[in-house]
Order: C-alpha cells, then structure tokens, then sequence
C-alpha cells in the first residue's frame, strides 16, 4: 500500500529518464489542468540543461522512487500557462480552506496515489498534508536518502486533509475560472464557521469569498462576523454587491454594520438597496447604538387582538422565513398600539377557535425605543425574556429585541 | 467636516495598541540596562543617538506594519509563502532561541527588581511566571490588551524618576542634538550597544502580528502608521529619561559601569526614595511586561510559520504546540535565572549576540518582502523610501555585527 503512495517533496527532484533509460535532467514541478482532471497530475515540469520541459502525464511509463521513465521522449519546452496549478508554485506553502475541519491550513506537502490508467503510471492527488510529519518530511528532503526519510517519519502521525475537502484560495477572479475554483462547497458550510475562516484570512482573499458566494449565505456569515470586521468587508465590496448583502441580513444587523462605515460607503451601499429593506434599516439607522431602538429589529408577527389561534397559524405560513428564530406573536389594537404578547408554544395546547387574547403573557413588558441598553438587559435577566417588544411615543410596536441581540450586546462589552 | 474629524479619531483609537506596545517592550530589562549603562558611565553624551534610533526604529516598524495591513498576513506567514519552509524552519529555531535568551533576561530583571523590594528571587520569579502563564491563558483578548496598554502606561515611572533626580537639562537638551564621536573603545561600544538593543527580531514579528490581530487594514493604515510613530517616539522619550536619571545620578557624581538595572536604580539612591523606587518599578513592570509578550509573539510567530493552531482563544486541546511552546520558553526562561551563580550578564550579552546575528535576516526579508508587487500591490516602498530603507537596514547590520562581536569578546573574556 505504502509503494503506491508518492509525495510532492518526493517527486520535486525525482529523475527523469528516456526510453534507453537515459537521465534527462529532474523534476521541479507539478501541473494540475483542473478543467481537464481535478485530481490527476496533468504535467511535469522538467528542467534538464539550460530550459525546462513539459512532460505530458501520458508519456510516462513508469513512476517510483527510482525516477520517472518515458515510454514516449518528444518533449516541448515549459511555457506557462494560465489553465496549470502548479503544485509548487501555487499550492505548497499556501493557504487553503479545510472544509471538512472547516478551517484555514497550510499545505505543507501534497500526497499522491500512483494509479494505473492505459497501461501506464498517473499520479492522482488524494490528500493535502500537514502538520508534524509533513514538516519532517520536508525539512529532511533531499538531505537524506528518500526510503530512509519514508521509514524515519513512521513514528509521527499524520495530518492530511482529503483533496475532495480542500478548496483553494484565489483573489483573481479570472484566475478562478481558469483553474475551475468554485466556492459552493463554503456555501454549505455553517455561516458561523464560514465566518470564522473569513476572518482568518488576509483582506483579498476574504473579498473575494464573500463577493463570488451567494448573498444569503454571505449575509448569514457576515451577521456572524465581528462588528469592525463586518464594516472592513462591506467597504471592500462594491456598492452593489454590498448592498445584495446586506439587503438580506437582518433589518437590525444590517443597521448595525451600517452604522460602523463612514457615512458615505453607507449612504452608497443605501442607494443600491431595494426600498423595503432600505426604508426599514433607514428607520433603524436613526437610533443609537445602545438604546432598545438601536438593539431591536423590525421582522416580527404581529396579529389583531381579536385574532384567534387559527389566525396566527395562518399567519405563520406566510412567514415561514421568519420561523426559524420566532417565539412570540405580538397583538395589536386598530391604532396599532401595542395591547398583547403570545408565547409561540401556548398555540400548540390551544384549539383553532380561541382567542389569542387569552393566551397572552401577564403582564406585559416592554420597553420605549429610548430605553437604554442597560436597562433592557437588566429586563432580560429579571422576567428571564426571550423577546421584548419595543414601542414608540404613541405605545405603537416599532420592533422586537430577541435574546440574541442581548447576548451579543453583552459579549461585545 | 466634523463627522470626517471624529470618524478619523475613532479609527485611530481603534488601531491603538500594536505600534504602543511594541515599542514599549522595546524598552526590556535588556533595554534598560543599557541606556542605565551609557548614562552612569557618559553621562549626557550619548543623547545624540536617540534621534537617529528613533527614525531607524520608525522605518523598520513602518514597513512591518504596512505589510500587516496590506497582507492580513503575519511576517512568519509571508516567509513561508515567499521563501519556502526551510528558510521559514531555521528562521523559527533560530527565532525561539534568541526569544529564550530574552524572556531569561527578563526574568532576571524580575528577580533584581524586586530583590531591592526584599523579595527573594525564589519567590518572585516562580510567582512572575505563574502570572504571565495565567494571564495569557486565562485571559481573554481584550482583557490582555488592557492590561498591556496600563503596563505601557506605567514607563512614566521612569519619566517621573528622571525629573526628580533633578538632572542638568540644558546639558540633556544640547547633547541630544549634538552629536560627540570619540575613539574611545568603550564609548563605540555603547553607541553600538544603544542602536543595537533598541531593535530585535522578535519585534518585527510581533508588530506585524498584532497588526494583523487587530484587523487594520490598508484603509486604515494612514491611524495606524501614526501610531507606530507616535510609539517608537515615546519609546525613546522613556530611553532619554532613563539615561538622564543615570546621568543625573551617578555620572555627576562618579562616573562608573553599572553591573545591572538594579545597580543603577541603587545609584539613584541618594537622590531620594521615590526616585529610586520609582526606577525599581518601572524594572520590574517593564521585565514583567516583556516576559508576557516575549513568549507569546514566540509562540504565534513559530506556529503561524509552521502551520500549526495557535492564538489564545483556542483551547489547549486544539493548539497543542502553540500552548506548549510557550508554556515551555516561560518555564525554560525563568528556571534558569534560579539556578545559583547564574551569571547574570552573561545572559544578556548572550541574548545580545543571539539577536544581533538573527537581527540582518530578518530585516533583509522584510524589505524584500515589502517591495514584492505581487503581494504589496501600490503599497510598495517608493524609491526614495527604499533608499532610505535599505540604508536604514545597512546600519543596522553594520551596527549589530559590531555588537556581536563585542558581546562576544566580552562574553569569552569573563
């Protein structure tokens, strides 16, 4: 099992030979043509006198650890070219994203499986190493025999990651066509972790993830990102894709991230919205911070008071976006003021016909827009709140503060 | 207008830390001892060094942090990408001892600065250790960044003890302009020895890092080299006030070579208690300080090039090396300075030398670093800047391979 594996520092200077077994020169690098293949080393590149030769995978007869022997030797001379990942070049050393571990790594060697195809020997990547083993491997490389390297790294456990998992990472966007780079595999990453891997890396990288995947999935991770953070992304993007963005975050989050930009990116990426969201975070905008106007967010449910529980069901079904995080229903009087709150739960042990009037939690709390954030969190805490409804001047419900914005008000102190 | 005005304000408040810090660790036992050394021995005549270090400092620390901006990368990261992990690999040993010797330094510092409180070192240097072990850990990232920033605000202590020392200020004043040049063999070293602590390798790594950590990009940049300036100059306001209060203290009195910080602080003695004191404390904060962040920056830095997990926020179990390494250099660095007849000042010309001779690589990758199109982009050194920069590097080279060899000269000698 072990003889059909090679490395890449292995391969980095494995000799060449011709069909009368002939040495040629060594190897240097590696080329995958991801359109092609995404697995199967498509080129060596050679350098044997003064230039060096591209070696086409089916050229090859044989390969081990004794070196690489041709079965055909009509070589071209390298050039580069934009369709190639050079495994050297372009990936040792290099950041990728671990999506199974979902985290950023460093490839420190790359394992190939050597595969038979036509009779004659490929290399097909399978695993990105790293850690401790692969560092070994490197670092002793050329210093001592090859087999005698294998058998000194057995000891050390290895760290690799599955070529399938790894997704690299390239700012130009051009580049990521050329090299068939997707980012759908981050999209079904968890946006918390997603987030977490966004920041890790450097400011190009990072725009260039949240600019190439889906905007829903860009604004799940950028609501997961912190404050600072979100507005270094926003500013990076372009208005219109910023705004796609933030068109789709919370009306709160999106408020917040917005108030972080100065007040020219903001007002640019305001432009770009559609008007529902715009006029909704426009209104949030408008509060401070650390006040219960600037804490809550505009997606609620709310009902007549003179609803009934299979009015609230019905409700529910034209909100089902809202489903995931709701626990409350509000109840609201014909000026709009704001008369009820009904535990989600409460509608399950009761029948279609009864009132949600009669469902709703005594007494009432809630809170005006100015109401400071200390004090909202001291009403969390005492009455143990998962929502509290936030009213204007006239006792109209003008949004919800639900216990997520409290726990990332307080994380944030 | 205004808006623009406070906007600016608050960016800068917000990219305050890295620059501060950095140039206040600067300022370690190691550090101290020397400035101690050329004003109880010169008096006010070295002054005039200060400023030149002062734009050495700034060049070197501007460029790091530009890179950090730009990149999102730390220093480590970019050689490994840049150079391969060979280069990368020697560079991290090499790194780990030099910090090794430094975090001994500073231990040592901890040990001498409280013994003139009367706490046996025994007591003191276990307890030190336990402490930056347990804050780091234990801590969380800003709560750490708090502590460091009131550990910088602390050097006044030195500004406080140099003024009531009540040193000659015209003589300050006109020394630090003008510059004296003697061929005198001491004097050389000292000039030598001031260029060549006021800048190691571990800084380099650690100002990039932090100004990673600290999410500043290039947009930002414009606070945050403010802030790296503002830093290196207050930096050398505490080295010109340490050397005047030794001036002020022991050269009027009797010129002589102070054995270690605390030797001078003890020379500071008849110029009243708080003056003494004060210079006891600012010692001990500052080996204190330097203890922390010594071992910290060591341990992200190696992991970071390496590959492996590392930052405080992870939990032992996910960045194993990351805690071990530095679990081990406090431990390592502080055990040693326990061991009985330790000459002390062995181990600071060591960890001089060890620095001086990884200090020129450093350097030269950085600049090679900054001026790569592919990963600066615009933010490249101009000309003008690169000229300036690579003699910047130059003299410092010069500088520390002087230092090396006189630290070795004197390290073989005693």
């Amino acid at each position: 099992m072990a003889e059909n594996l090679l490395f890449l520092t292995e391969l980095v200077g494995l000799r060449v030979c011709d069909t009368r077994g002939r040495r040629i020169g060594r190897v240097r690098d590696a080329a995958l043509v991801p359109l092609v293949d995404a697995v199967r080393v498509d080129r060596y590149l050679v350098g044997g006198g003064w230039a060096w030769l591209t070696v086409r995978h089916d050229q090859v007869r044989s390969i081990s650890l004794d070196g690489i022997y041709l079965r055909d030797e009509l070589l071209t001379p390298y050039h580069s070219d934009e369709y190639m990942l050079r495994l050297v070049r372009d990936l040792l050393d290099q950041q990728i994203i671990d999506v199974s571990g979902r985290k950023v790594v460093r490839v420190t060697d790359v394992t190939f499986g050597v595969a038979q195809e036509d009779s004659h020997d490929v290399l097909k990547v399978r695993e990105v190493d790293i850690g401790l083993r692969a560092i070994f491997r490197r670092l002793l490389q050329g210093v001592l025999p090859r087999r005698l390297v294998r058998s000194l790294q057995q000891p050390i456990p290895p760290n690799s990651i599955r070529w399938e998992f790894c997704n690299i990472v390239e700012a130009d966007p051009q580049r990521r066509l050329q090299l068939n780079i997707s980012h759908t595999m981050l999209e079904k990453l968890h946006p918390a972790d997603l987030a977490d891997i966004v920041e890790e890396l450097g400011p190009e990288d990072r725009e260039a993830i949240m600019s190439t995947i889906d905007s829903e999935v860009a604004a799940d991770t950028l609501s997961e990102v912190d404050p600072k953070m979100q507005a270094r992304i926003l500013e990076s993007l372009d208005a219109e894709k910023a705004a796609d963005i933030v068109e789709e975050m919370a009306p709160d989050e999106a408020a917040d991230a917005l108030a972080e930009l100065e007040e020219e990116t903001s007002e640019e990426i305001l432009e770009e919205m559609e008007t529902e969201p715009k006029t909704e975070v426009r209104e949030l905008l408008e509060f401070e911070e650390d006040t219960a106007g600037g804490l809550m967010n505009t997606e609620y449910v709310h009902l007549h008071e003179n609803a009934t529980v299979a009015d609230a069901v019905a409700a529910l079904k034209g909100n089902e976006e809202l489903l995931e995080s709701l626990n409350t229903l509000f109840l609201i009087d014909a000026g709009g003021g704001l008369v009820g709150a009904v535990p989600l739960a409460r509608l399950f042990v009761s029948s279609g016909p009864a009132l949600l009037k009669g469902l709703s939690s005594e007494p009432l709390i809630k809170v005006p827009v100015e109401e400071t954030q200390k004090r909202v969190i001291e009403l969390f805490d005492k009455y143990n709140l998962l929502t509290l409804p936030v009213v204007d001047e006239e006792g109209r419900l003008a949004g919800v503060i639900t216990a997520d914005d409290i726990i990332s008000a307080l994380r944030q102190k | 207008m205004l808006k623009r005005f406070r906007y600016h304000i608050a960016v800068f408040f917000s990219v305050i830390g890295p620059g501060f810090v950095t140039a206040m660790v600067d300022n370690d036992a190691g550090g101290i001892y020397t400035y101690s050394q050329a004003g109880a021995r010169w008096g006010y005549l070295p002054l005039w060094t200060l400023l030149p270090i002062t734009v050495l400092l700034i060049v070197t620390q501007e460029m790091c942090s530009r890179m950090g901006a730009v990149t999102g990368k730390g220093l480590s990261d970019l050689i490994r990408e840049e150079f391969g992990l060979r280069a990368t690999f020697l560079m991290m040993a090499a790194l780990v001892v030099t910090n090794l010797t430094n975090v001994m330094a500073n231990f040592a510092g901890i040990a001498s600065s409280l013994e003139l409180f009367h706490v046996s070192r025994y007591i003191s240097v276990p307890l030190g250790a336990a402490a930056v072990w347990l804050l780091v850990v234990k801590g969380t990232y800003q709560s750490v960044e708090k502590v460091f920033l009131f550990a910088c605000a602390l050097y006044v202590c030195y500004i406080v003890s140099g003024i009531l020392v009540e040193p000659n200020w015209t003589q300050a004043a006109m020394y630090s302009v003008r510059p004296v040049l003697m061929l005198d063999t001491a004097y050389i070293t000292i000039v030598i020895g001031l260029v060549g602590t006021s800048i190691a390798p571990w800084m380099q790594f650690y100002l990039q890092a932090a100004v990673v950590e600290k999410g500043v990009t290039a947009k930002e940049y414009a606070e945050s080299r403010i802030e790296v300036v503002v830093g290196c100059i207050a930096m050398t306001v505490i080295a010109f006030f340490i050397i005047v209060a030794c001036a002020g203290a022991i050269w009027k009195t009797s010129p002589r070579d102070v054995t270690d910080a605390a030797d001078a602080a003890l020379g500071l003695r008849p110029f009243g208690n708080y003056a003494y004191l004060l210079f006891a404390a600012g010692l001990f904060n500052a080996s204190l300080f330097a203890a922390c962040i010594q071992p910290l920056s060591t341990a992200y830095t190696v992991c970071e090039g390496l590959g492996f997990e590392s930052g405080v926020n992870r939990r032992f179990r996910e960045a194993p090396i990351f805690y071990w390494l530095f679990t081990l250099l406090i431990v390592a660095g502080a055990g040693v300075v326990l061991l009985p007849n330790l000459p002390l000042i062995k181990v600071i010309l060591l960890s001089q030398v060890v620095n001086g001779m990884l200090l020129p690589f450093v350097l030269i990758f950085m600049i090679l670093l900054v001026n790569k199109k592919g990963l600066m982009g615009e933010w490249v050194n101009s000309r003008t800047y690169n000229i300036v920069a690579w003699l910047a590097v130059a003299i410092l080279v010069g500088m520390t391979v002087a230092l090396v060899a006189i630290s070795l000269r004197d390290f073989l000698a005693r």
